[in-house]
C-alpha cells in the first residue's frame, strides 16, 4: 500500500512537470506582452500550438539521417527525467535517491549533445551557427554550473537533490554570501542554459541572432512539437532547482500527509508562478548581447560560483 | 552574539570582495564610480559593526570618515572630473574582461591560501585578512589592467578600502594607524586630483598608455 | 618622562616651516628660509646626539636612529644649500616659476618632516605614515617641471610606490596581529622595542608572512630589484636637488624600516631567514643595475642605477648579517648617502652648464670646467668604490667578511662591483674628457655641498672618529 503511494507521488511529480510547462511558457509569454503593452496570446496558447503541431505532417529534408528523426524523442527524454528528479513538492520520494545534481548536469548536457547533432545533421548554415554557439555557450555555463553544484554541496554536504533540501529547510544554514553568489550565478547559467534574453532571443525570427532557434529551424510536426516541449521543460527544470535550492521552504518534508503535501504543492506552484512572472521583467529591461560579449556575461557568471565556493574555504580551511 | 557577529562581519566583507570583481566587470567609468561609492558605503557598514562587536567605539570615527569622504565625496568629486574633462567613458582595458576576472580569481584563491598559516593562531582573524587581502589584490589588478587614470585612482581607493578593512578587523589597533589611514586617503586624493589634471592637461586624454610613448627607457632615451 | 627638547625641535621646525614656506612669495626669501629651517633641524639633530636615549609608546632615540637622524639632517641640510643655488637658474630657463617654487618648498619641509618622523618612530604604524608622507611629497616634487616625461615619471612613482606602500601596510599589521597575542591590544603591541624584547614568543609564521609583505612594500621604496621601476625615471625627471635627496635619503629611511623589522624577526629564531632573501634580492639588484649602467645615455639615469646597485649591496650585507658585515652595510648606507648626493649635485651643474642630460651632448668637461670636472671625477670613482673614499672602505669590509663565511657570494659580489666599476668609468671619461661639446656658461650655483660631501667622504675612507665606529659597532651587534 505505502509502495503505490510513494509510486504515485514519484508519477504525479513527473506529470506534474509535463503538464505544467507549456502553462508556464504561456504565462511567460503573456507578462512579457503585457510589459510590452501588447496583448499577447492566451495563456493557454501553447498547449494549443503542441496540439496542433503534432497533427501536422513532419517534413524531412532528403539528406537527413535516424540522427535527426530520433534526437526530439531522446531530447525530450533526457529532459523530462531530469525535470522528473528534481524535488517540486515533496522530497524523499521513490526515486530520489537517483536525483544527484552531478547526474542531473550530465543529463542535461547529454540533451544538449543531441539537439547540437540534430541542427548540425542536415548541413545547413544556420543549423551549424546555432549548433557552434550553443555549444560555446555550454564550455562556458557548465563550469559555473559545476561550481554552483560544489557551493551547494559543500553547505549541505551531499550532491543528492533531496537531501539537500531537506538540510536547508531544517538546519540553521544562516545567511551565507556563498549561497547568494550561487544563487546569481544559477540564474546567470540559467538564463544562457535556456536561450533567454540576454543570450538569445526565443521570439526573434533573426537567424544570424538565433542560437537555440536555429538549430531547430529545420524541425516540423512532431518532431517541432517534442522539441517545445521539452524547451519548456528545461525551463521549468531550472525554475524547480532555484526554487528547490534556494528556497526550499514548504515541502513536504519527513510525514508525507494530506495537509503538508498540499502545502507542498500551493508553495511549489506559488514559486514556479513568481519566476515565470520575474523572469520576463528581467528580460524586458536589458538588451539581448552580442554573441562576443557571451563569454564575459558567462564569465562573470563563473566567477561568482567560484567565488562562492572559495570563501567557503575561507572559514573551512582547505 | 558571537557567531552572529561572526557572520554579520563576514557577510559585510564577502561583500566588498564581491564589489570588488563588479568594479573589474565594469567597463564604464560612471558604472566603476557608482560601484566603488557602493563598496565604500559596504566597508563604513562593515567597520560600524567592528565597533560594535570589538566594543570600540572610536572605529565610529573611521567608519564616518570612510563614508563621508570614499562613499560620497571622492565619488561625486570624480564624477566633476570626468564630465568636466570630458573624459572618454568607455575603459580601455590591457588585458581581456574574461582573463581578468580569471587573473581575479587565481589572486583571491592566493589570497586565502597564504594567510593559511594565521589559522593556526585564530579563525576569525584568518577569514578577515583572507577578505582584505583579496580586496587589496584585486584593487591592485584593477590598477594594473585598466588604462584610465580615473579607473587606476578608483582601483587604489579600492586597495585602501581592503586596507582598512584588515585594520579595523585586527582588534585594538591604536587610533594612529585609523587616523593614518584616513589622512592617507585625504592625501592621495589630492595628489590624484592634481595628476589627472596635470595628465589631461598635458596629453588631452587620461589614457595612460598616452605615457607610454614617454617612458624614459625607451630605446632613444635611455 | 619629558621629551628632550631637541626631538620637539625636529619635528616641529620642518612643520612651521611648511606653513610658512606656503605662504611666502618672494621666491629668494623662501630659499633662504627652507635653508635656515634645515640648519636649525640639523642642529636639532646634532644636539640630539648628547641627549640621554629616552623612549616612549611613540617616540624612540636610540643607537640605532640617533645617527640616521643627524645623517639625513646634515643632508637634508646641504641639498638645500645646493637648491636655493640651484633655482635661480630654474627660473631663468623658465622651467620653474615662483608659484611652483612656494610648492616646492614646502613640499622639501614636508618630506623631512615626515622622514624625521619615521626615524624617530616608536611604532610600526607612525613609522608607515611618516615613509608613505614622504613618498607623496617626493611625488609631488618629481612632477613639477610638468614636462610629459615628469608626469610620466612622477606616475609611475606614485603607482609603484602606493602599491609599495599598501602591502607595506598589510605586513604592518600582520606583525601587530603576532603581537597582540603576546603584548595585548594597543600600542604597546607596535613599539619597536617591546617586539624585539618580547619577538621569541611570537608566532612565527605569522611574522614571517608579514615579514615578506614587508619586504615587497618598502624593498619598493628602497629600490630593489625587481620592485624597482620607479626609481630611474622618478631620479631622472625631477630637480636634481629631489634626486639628490631621493637617492641620498629617501632610500635610507626605507632601508631603516626594513632592519627593524629584520630586528624583530630575528629575535624569533623559528621565524623566516630574512637574510637569505635579503642576500638574494641584493645580488639580483646588484648585477641587474650594474649590467644596466653600460646601456644608460643619460646622466641622472645612470646614477640612478648606481643608486639600485649600491642598495644592493647594503641589502646583500646586512642579509649576511654579522657584526662585520652589518658594520660594512651600516658605513655603506652613510657612505652612498653622502657620496651619490654629491654626485648628483656635480650633475645638476652640469645639467644646467651645458643644458642637457645626454651624455652624448656632454663632453670634455676638464677643459671648460675644471673645478667641476674635478668635482665630479672624485665622485663618480668614490661610487665606483675606489680607494680613499669610504665606499672602498665598507665594501671592503664587506668582502673580506663574506669571503670568510661564504667565497662563492663573495666572487659573485666582486664580479658584479667590478662591471658596475667598468660602466662608471667608461661613461666618466666620455664625460670628463675629449673634446668640449655643448655651452661652456659659468656654474652659477654653489660648489659647497659638493665639496664638502666629498671631504667628508674622504676622510671617512681614511680614518673614522671613534665615536663613530663604536656607534657603528654597538649597532652591528644589535642588528643581528
Amino acid at each position: 500500500m505505502a509502495m503505490i503511494v510513494e509510486l504515485g507521488l514519484q508519477g504525479l511529480q513527473m506529470l506534474l512537470v509535463v503538464l505544467i510547462a507549456p502553462l508556464v511558457l504561456g504565462i511567460t509569454r503573456k507578462v512579457k506582452a503585457r510589459l510590452l503593452r501588447r496583448i499577447g496570446p492566451p495563456v493557454l496558447q501553447p498547449y494549443r500550438d503542441i496540439w496542433k503541431l503534432m497533427h501536422k505532417e513532419a517534413v524531412l529534408a532528403h539528406n537527413a539521417s535516424w540522427i535527426y528523426r530520433v534526437a526530439p524523442y531522446f531530447i525530450f527524454a533526457a529532459t523530462w527525467v531530469a525535470a522528473a528528479l528534481v524535488p517540486t513538492y515533496a522530497t524523499a520520494l521513490l526515486f530520489s535517491w537517483s536525483a544527484d545534481l552531478i547526474a542531473l548536469v550530465a543529463l542535461l548536457g547529454t540533451a544538449r549533445f543531441a539537439l547540437a547533432l540534430a541542427g548540425m545533421d542536415v548541413g545547413t548554415a544556420f543549423g551549424g551557427i546555432g549548433s557552434s554557439r550553443e555549444v560555446m555557450i555550454a564550455s562556458l555555463a557548465e563550469p559555473a554550473m559545476i561550481l554552483i553544484v560544489f557551493t551547494v554541496a559543500l553547505v549541505a554536504g551531499t550532491t543528492q537533490l533531496s537531501a539537500i533540501a531537506t538540510t536547508f529547510i531544517t538546519a540553521s544554514v544562516g545567511l551565507r554570501v556563498s549561497l547568494g553568489l550561487a544563487l546569481f550565478a544559477l540564474i546567470c547559467v540559467g538564463i544562457a542554459e535556456n536561450a533567454r534574453i540576454p543570450i538569445d532571443n526565443p521570439a526573434t525570427h533573426l537567424e544570424l541572432t538565433m542560437v537555440h532557434e536555429a538549430m531547430v529551424l529545420e524541425y516540423s510536426g512532431r518532431h517541432l512539437a517534442v522539441i517545445e516541449a521539452a524547451a519548456a521543460l528545461k525551463l521549468v527544470l531550472y525554475f524547480s532547482l532555484v526554487a528547490c535550492l534556494f528556497v526550499p521552504f514548504g515541502m513536504a518534508t519527513g510525514e508525507k500527509t494530506v495537509g503538508a503535501l498540499a502545502l507542498g504543492m500551493g508553495s511549489y506552484l506559488a514559486k514556479i508562478f513568481v519566476l515565470a512572472v520575474l523572469l520576463p521583467i528581467g528580460e524586458t529591461s536589458v538588451a539581448k548581447m552580442r554573441v562576443f560579449r557571451y563569454p564575459i556575461f558567462l564569465g562573470g557568471a563563473f566567477a561568482a560560483a567560484a567565488l562562492a565556493v572559495f570563501l567557503l574555504f575561507v572559514s573551512r580551511g582547505f | 552574539m558571537g557567531s552572529l557577529a561572526f557572520d554579520i562581519a563576514h557577510l559585510l566583507a564577502g561583500t566588498m570582495l564581491v564589489l570588488s570583481f563588479v568594479l573589474l566587470y565594469q567597463d564604464r567609468v560612471t558604472a566603476v564610480l557608482n560601484v566603488f561609492a557602493l563598496q565604500a558605503i559596504v566597508l563604513a557598514l562593515s567597520v560600524a559593526w567592528q565597533s560594535v562587536a570589538q566594543a570600540s567605539p572610536h572605529l565610529v570615527v573611521t567608519a564616518a570618515v570612510a563614508l563621508v569622504v570614499k562613499g560620497f565625496i571622492v565619488p561625486a568629486a570624480l564624477h566633476r572630473i570626468v564630465r568636466k574633462l570630458d573624459i572618454h567613458r568607455e575603459i580601455e582595458q590591457v588585458i581581456g574582461g574574461g582573463v581578468t576576472m580569471l587573473a581575479g580569481l587565481a589572486l583571491v584563491a592566493l589570497s586565502i591560501l597564504l594567510v593559511q598559516p594565521v589559522g593556526e593562531v585564530n579563525i576569525i582573524t584568518r577569514e578577515d585578512l583572507a577578505f582584505a587581502l583579496a580586496v587589496v589584490l584585486l584593487g591592485l589588478l584593477m590598477m594594473i589592467t585598466r588604462r584610465n587614470a580615473v579607473t587606476q585612482i578608483v582601483g587604489f581607493m579600492s586597495l585602501e578600502n581592503g586596507l582598512v578593512l584588515a585594520a579595523t578587523g585586527a582588534k585594538g589597533m591604536p587610533l594612529v594607524v585609523e587616523f593614518s589611514v584616513a589622512f592617507s586617503v585625504l592625501i592621495a586624493f589630492i595628489v590624484f586630483g592634481v595628476f589627472v589634471f596635470r595628465i589631461r592637461e598635458r596629453f588631452d586624454t587620461v589614457d595612460v598608455s598616452a605615457l607610454d610613448s614617454f617612458r624614459g627607457e625607451r630605446s632613444d632615451r635611455i | 618622562m619629558s621629551v628632550p627638547i631637541e626631538l620637539l625641535l625636529l619635528l616641529l621646525v620642518p612643520a612651521v616651516a611648511i606653513v610658512l614656506l606656503a605662504l611666502v612669495t618672494n621666491y629668494r626669501l623662501g630659499a633662504a628660509l627652507n635653508v635656515l629651517a634645515c640648519a636649525l633641524t640639523f642642529g636639532a639633530g646634532v644636539g640630539l646626539l648628547f641627549v640621554p636615549r629616552m623612549r616612549s609608546d611613540i617616540l624612540i632615540v636610540d643607537d640605532f636612529n640617533i645617527f640616521f637622524v643627524v645623517l639625513t639632517t646634515f643632508i637634508g641640510f646641504t641639498t638645500s644649500i645646493f637648491s636655493a643655488t640651484y633655482i635661480a637658474h630654474e627660473l631663468e630657463t623658465g622651467r620653474l616659476t615662483p608659484l611652483f617654487l612656494r610648492f616646492y618648498h614646502a613640499m622639501y619641509q614636508a618630506m623631512m618632516l615626515a622622514m624625521n618622523v619615521a626615524l624617530l618612530a616608536n611604532n610600526t604604524g607612525l613609522i608607515w605614515v611618516g615613509v608613505e608622507v614622504a613618498t607623496l611629497s617626493t611625488v609631488m616634487m618629481v612632477g613639477i617641471y610638468r614636462t610629459p616625461e615628469a608626469i610620466e615619471a612622477a606616475w609611475k612613482y606614485f603607482i609603484l610606490g602606493s602599491v609599495g606602500i599598501a602591502l607595506a601596510f598589510f605586513g604592518t599589521i600582520l606583525i601587530y596581529l603576532a603581537a597582540q597575542e603576546v603584548l595585548g591590544e594597543g600600542l604597546p603591541a607596535m613599539a619597536w622595542d617591546r617586539l624585539v624584547q618580547n619577538a621569541a614568543r611570537f608566532d612565527p609564521r605569522m611574522m614571517s608572512l608579514g615579514f615578506v609583505f614587508l619586504l615587497v612594500g618598502y624593498g619598493t621604496k628602497v629600490g630593489l630589484a625587481p620592485f624597482h621601476a620607479w626609481l630611474p625615471d622618478a631620479h631622472a625627471e625631477g630637480p636634481t636637488p629631489i634626486s639628490a635627496v631621493l637617492s641620498g635619503l629617501l632610500l635610507n629611511v626605507a632601508l631603516y624600516a626594513l632592519l627593524r623589522f629584520k630586528m624583530v624577526l630575528a629575535a624569533n629564531p623559528a621565524s623566516l631567514n630574512v637574510g637569505a632573501i635579503m642576500v638574494v634580492l641584493g645580488l639580483i639588484s646588484l648585477f641587474f643595475a650594474a649590467f644596466m649602467l653600460y646601456r644608460r645615455r643619460d646622466i641622472k639615469r645612470l646614477f640612478a642605477y648606481s643608486s639600485i646597485e649600491h642598495m644592493g649591496v647594503a641589502a646583500f650585507a646586512f642579509g649576511m648579517g654579522g657584526p662585520l658585515a652589518n658594520f660594512a652595510g651600516l658605513l655603506h648606507m652613510t657612505m652612498h648617502s653622502l657620496t651619490k648626493s654629491a654626485i648628483f649635485f656635480a650633475v645638476g651643474h652640469i645639467a644646467q652648464v651645458k643644458g642637457t642630460q645626454r651624455i652624448a651632448e656632454i663632453g670634455g668637461l676638464s677643459v671648460t670646467h675644471p673645478v667641476l670636472a674635478v668635482g665630479f671625477s672624485f665622485g663618480v670613482l668614490a661610487i665606483a668604490g675606489l680607494p680613499p673614499f669610504g665606499i672602498f672602505a665598507s665594501e671592503f669590509i664587506l668582502i673580506s667578511s663574506t669571503f670568510a663565511r661564504q667565497p662563492v657570494l663573495a666572487v659573485l659580489l666582486v664580479v658584479g662591483l667590478l662591471v658596475a666599476f667598468g660602466a662608471l668609468i667608461l661613461r666618466l671619461q666620455d664625460i670628463v674628457f675629449g673634446d668640449p661639446k655643448g655651452p661652456k656658461d659659468p656654474v652659477e650655483a654653489s660648489y659647497v655641498p659638493l665639496f664638502l660631501h666629498l671631504a667628508l667622504v674622504l676622510v671617512a675612507g681614511l680614518w673614522l672618529p671613534a665615536a663613530v665606529v663604536g656607534w657603528f659597532r654597538a649597532v652591528a651587534v644589535l642588528l643581528g
